[in-house]
């Protein structure tokens, strides 16, 4: 070790030595871009793995009756689907990003905490590793829903604390991440690159990491009680020990809500990068974007209650976070009108990015008005943990987080790869999964207001027509995805020849990161940028 | 094939707006048969239809925009942006809006809450995965579990459940309630959190052990309501339904009556046929121990513990009904189980081919008479007929030492 440190020393004046050679360099890499690309890479393999539960799910609600697996496999699947989802590919997906853009678009050589990245991501590995290996315990997965409510999740069988270190892990891993996020940003702006000046994607992530150290410790002391509660008999929340079931939902709803904030606020930052870039205008309004991405990230925090209208809150409790939770569509309304002003007499081009990026303003959209439906409570007595749920946040979920993450792809990819990848492809990949992904998750409205619970097996006869819609849907976006897959590995390939450094028509105007070479060389940045003035000033 | 056919048929005739001959599907939620439920379908329509108009005026812009600025058409851009006023006026209308959709939501809530000046209540206790039903005023109780159509259906892939009424919407035995009365409910759980919805009376409320919800309704009309469990409460979830039959009151009145005198009647103590004691046995079987032990009596490995070829099972008649009188740290106990029920389903596990098991014997409700049963049955024990006097397994004078102690 202390010769390495003294050849280290040696060489003190050569700075830019490259990736190290073979397999080695994944595993030991501090650099910002390594790590995200693993990050990347890890969470479209999780896509997959999280799309296949689905598919599981989707096949057995293809028609009434029992025909593929086993109930309690089934509610396996429907909660592994969401952790996996949630914790192996969105979430890293994010960060991935976060890990690779962050330094550039701020005019950074790196992410202050380069060690501390590489030990992110794979704690991250372990825990979802160890999330998966319990499929094959005695008992099966965990099977209570991803919420882990108890009673019923301290049911599971050997499963249980296995899945409550996997979280643990993952949270520590995410707290990494964020902390990382907030010290790069903070002591890492290029001089002249002050708050006020960073590209929405960066401020997106700013205040997502905030929130992430907010909540991910509260989920870590949630299933740390559910621990105790089965191994240790403590009785937090068991009624027959003076506990309270209840006190789980709230404590996993003050984390859980601003969690799916977690996964759309960078969603609105990618948004608010790429649109500007292809409609050739300014944002509308950047200031108040990112007000607005401040304000939703601080009434996250004080409408936890209203997944649990149904649960017997107090009158006051329901009204007060009735009205709370109505006030969010006031910040997101804002942020949508922005998107359509900023496209209001552009001269909009539609690559790839762009499509994805105004499906996921009209999808999105959608899943916001069934939003603001459930925000009403004495309604949401009708459609709580009901399919119009499960379509809700499959809306906000899936053409929204899942279409963004699937634009930053496109949007970026000839800078990472230096490659330009198949327009073609790319535009009828956006398509059959624009018409599959509403084939797939509209008709789930119909058959949530008709009645059909969530998380069942097997139904009545009369949601058959549409669950078998719905299934047809599933299958069409799920093979679909793997256009993408060919076309990521088709563009490292060579794609359809190299990208110039700009990539898009006058993108340097829009970002730094579109003034560096193509690919982007190993290190970037290493004395800072002189700033250049971005459109929206 | 036929179902892929009929279903894209039936795609293509409502893109075309026409009705499709199998119009049992609804799009809508139900405007149900309650001032509450009624309240709620306005409120819903009204939430709806402002969400269709902003969406109409958003889409219609941003759609206008992406047909007309475009750059193939040679449009230039332009390059403004931040509006004071247009910024003030798009945060104002939407705060407008959602006051107004405030109001009459806030009158909802307090509706919804008003349990008070109730004519009878309710108490229903969600359970893994049944519901049990306590009606206050009368002492009334019984148990709701799926119906034996339906549960078979989901667990013998040959039965299609197409043929089956109802499906998975039916149970063995309903909740009656009078039309017109205000009703409470009560809710509660005995193991975990279920949830109990049925639409057409506007509302659901999630059953927590060891804490007390209320809910009320007061149906307008005679009908048969169907809902279901709605929170996910283990591997049956899906297989627990709900059924509210609403009756007029006098009807009502003699249903209440019945029942009671049903309730009040000791074990059919009458000697059964062998066949007779199966069929019954199976009913039993379906309706408490198919959820864990499966229709088969092979049990889920890791689980529970397979009927099939078990020794507990097959052996010693009285030590097993012993044992499912008792429970097991993991199996509750089956107190509930009246003599000739517990007779009946000794016979069907021991000899039942569904099972696997042959043991080629059969089992009297006299013979699984608890010395609890008989105390209550004559508590004049001096005067006990003789029972089961061929199998000589019970002995009244035993009973008497017991209640001398």
């Amino acid at each position: 070790m202390a010769s390495v440190v003294a050849e280290h020393d040696d060489h003190h004046d050569h700075h830019d030595h490259g990736p190290e050679k073979g397999l080695l360099r994944w595993i030991i890499t501090t650099n910002h871009k390594d790590i995200g690309t693993l990050y990347l890479l890890f969470a479209l393999v999780m896509f997959f793995v999280g799309g296949t539960m689905a598919l599981i799910i989707r096949s057995e609600l293809f028609e009434p009756g029992l025909q593929f697996v086993d109930p309690q496999f089934f509610n396996s699947m429907t909660t592994m689907h969401a952790l996996v989802m949630v914790f192996g590919a969105v979430m890293p997906a994010f960060v991935g990003l976060a890990n690779w853009m962050i330094p550039m678009m701020i005019g950074a050589p790196d992410m202050a905490l380069p060690r501390m990245n590489n030990m992110s991501f794979w704690m991250l590995v372990a825990g979802v590793l160890l999330l998966a290996a319990t499929l094959f315990m005695e008992g099966g997965a965990p099977a209570g829903g991803w919420t882990l409510y108890p009673p019923l999740v301290l049911q599971t069988g050997k499963a249980l604390p296995f899945a409550i270190f996997s979280v643990h892990m993952l949270g520590v891993s995410s707290i990494m991440g964020a902390i990382n996020v907030i010290a790069t940003i903070f002591n890492m702006r290029a001089p002249g690159m002050t708050l006020m000046k960073m590209p929405l994607f960066v401020w997106t992530w700013l205040i997502t990491a905030f929130l992430l150290i907010a909540i991910m410790p509260v989920f870590a002391g949630a299933v740390t009680m559910l621990l105790t509660d089965r191994f240790f008999d403590t009785s937090f929340f068991n009624a027959a020990g003076g506990g309270d079931p209840v006190l789980y939902q709230h404590i996993f709803w003050f984390f859980g809500h601003p969690e799916v904030y977690v996964m759309i606020l960078p969603t609105f930052g990618v948004a608010s990068t790429i649109i500007p870039v292809f409609a050739r205008k300014p944002l509308f309004g950047y200031v108040s974007m990112v007000y607005a991405t401040a304000a939703i990230a601080f009434l996250s925090f004080i409408v936890w209650a209203h997944h649990m209208f149904t649960v017997g809150l107090p009158i006051a409790g329901e009204l007060y976070f009735m009205y709370a939770t109505m006030l969010i569509a006031i910040p997101t309304g804002v942020k949508v009108f922005n998107w359509t002003a900023t496209m209001w007499k552009g001269a909009m081009t539609f690559e790839t990015p762009m499509l994805f990026s105004i499906a996921f303003v009209v999808l999105f959209t959608m899943g916001g008005f069934t939003g603001l439906m459930m925000s009403v409570a004495p309604v949401d007595f009708q459609y709580h943990d009901t399919y119009f749920i499960v379509a809700h946040f499959h809306y906000t979920l899936v053409p929204a987080s899942v279409f963004i993450l699937m634009a930053s792809g496109y949007y970026w990819l000839p800078k990472w790869t230096g490659n330009m990848y198949n327009e073609k492809i790319g535009r009828l990949h956006f398509w059959l999964s624009a018409v599959s992904v509403n084939i797939l998750f509209f008709p789930q409205h119909f058959l949530g207001l008709a009645g059909m619970p969530r998380r069942i097996p097997d139904y009545a006869i009369q949601f058959a027509d549409w669950n078998m819609v719905s299934s047809i849907g599933a299958f069409m976006y799920g093979f679909s995805q793997l256009l993408f897959v060919w076309i990521v590995i088709d563009t490292i390939k060579g794609g359809v020849g190299k990208a110039t450094d700009e990539v898009w028509e006058d993108a340097s105007k829009h970002g730094l990161e579109w003034t560096v070479p193509s690919p982007a060389p190993y290190h970037t940045f290493t004395t800072p940028p002189e700033i250049i003035p971005t459109e929206h000033l | 094939m036929k179902k892929t056919k009929h279903l894209f048929v039936s795609m293509l005739l409502m893109g075309m707006g026409l009705e499709t001959a199998q119009a049992d599907y609804t799009l809508n939620l139900v405007q149900g048969s309650t001032q509450l439920s009624h309240e709620l379908y306005d409120l819903h329509m009204l939430i709806l239809w402002i969400c269709v108009f902003i969406g109409i005026a958003v889409f219609g812009t941003m759609f206008y925009s992406i047909f007309h600025h475009r750059k193939s058409k040679g449009h230039q851009a332009a390059q403004f942006h931040e509006n004071t006023t247009v910024e003030i006026i798009w945060t104002i209308i939407p705060t407008l809006i959602l006051v107004a959709m405030a109001i009459p939501a806030t009158k909802a809530v307090i509706d919804l809450d008003h349990v008070q000046d109730s004519d009878m209540s309710i108490k229903v206790t969600g359970k893994q995965w049944y519901w049990e039903y306590e009606y206050l005023d009368s002492g009334l109780r019984f148990e709701s579990h799926l119906d034996e159509a339906s549960e078979k259906a989901h667990r013998v892939s040959s039965i299609d459940p197409r043929s089956v009424p109802n499906y998975l919407l039916n149970v063995d035995k309903p909740l009656v309630i009078p039309v017109k009365k205000k009703i409470r409910f009560l809710f509660t759980a005995g193991d975990v959190i279920h949830s109990w919805w049925v639409p057409d009376l506007g509302w659901k409320k999630d059953a927590n052990p060891g804490f007390v919800n209320d809910a009320w309704t007061s149906v307008d009309k005679p009908g048969v309501y169907r809902g279901q469990c709605t929170e996910l409460c283990g591997r049956d979830h899906g297989f627990m339904p709900i059924v509210v039959i609403a009756m007029e009151q006098d009807q009502y009145d003699a249903w209440v009556k019945s029942e009671i005198e049903k309730q009040a009647k000791g074990p059919d103590l009458d000697k059964h046929t062998r066949s007779d004691l199966l069929s019954k046995g199976e009913s039993v079987y379906l309706r408490n121990c198919v959820a864990c032990h499966q229709i088969d009596g092979k049990g889920i490995s890791g689980w529970y513990p397979a009927l099939r070829g078990s020794d507990k099972v097959t052996g010693d008649t009285s030590q097993l009904m012993g044992f499912i009188q008792a429970g097991t740290s993991k199996m509750p106990a089956f107190k509930k189980l009246k003599a000739d029920e517990l007779a009946t389903l000794v016979t069907y596990l021991r000899n039942s081919p569904d099972l696997g098991n042959s043991v080629g014997d059969e089992t009297q409700a006299c013979q699984a008479l608890s010395l609890d049963d008989l105390d209550d049955l004559y508590p004049d024990i001096d005067n006990a007929p003789q029972l089961c006097k061929e199998f000589g397994e019970v002995k009244p004078e035993k009973v008497v030492s017991e209640k001398k102690d």
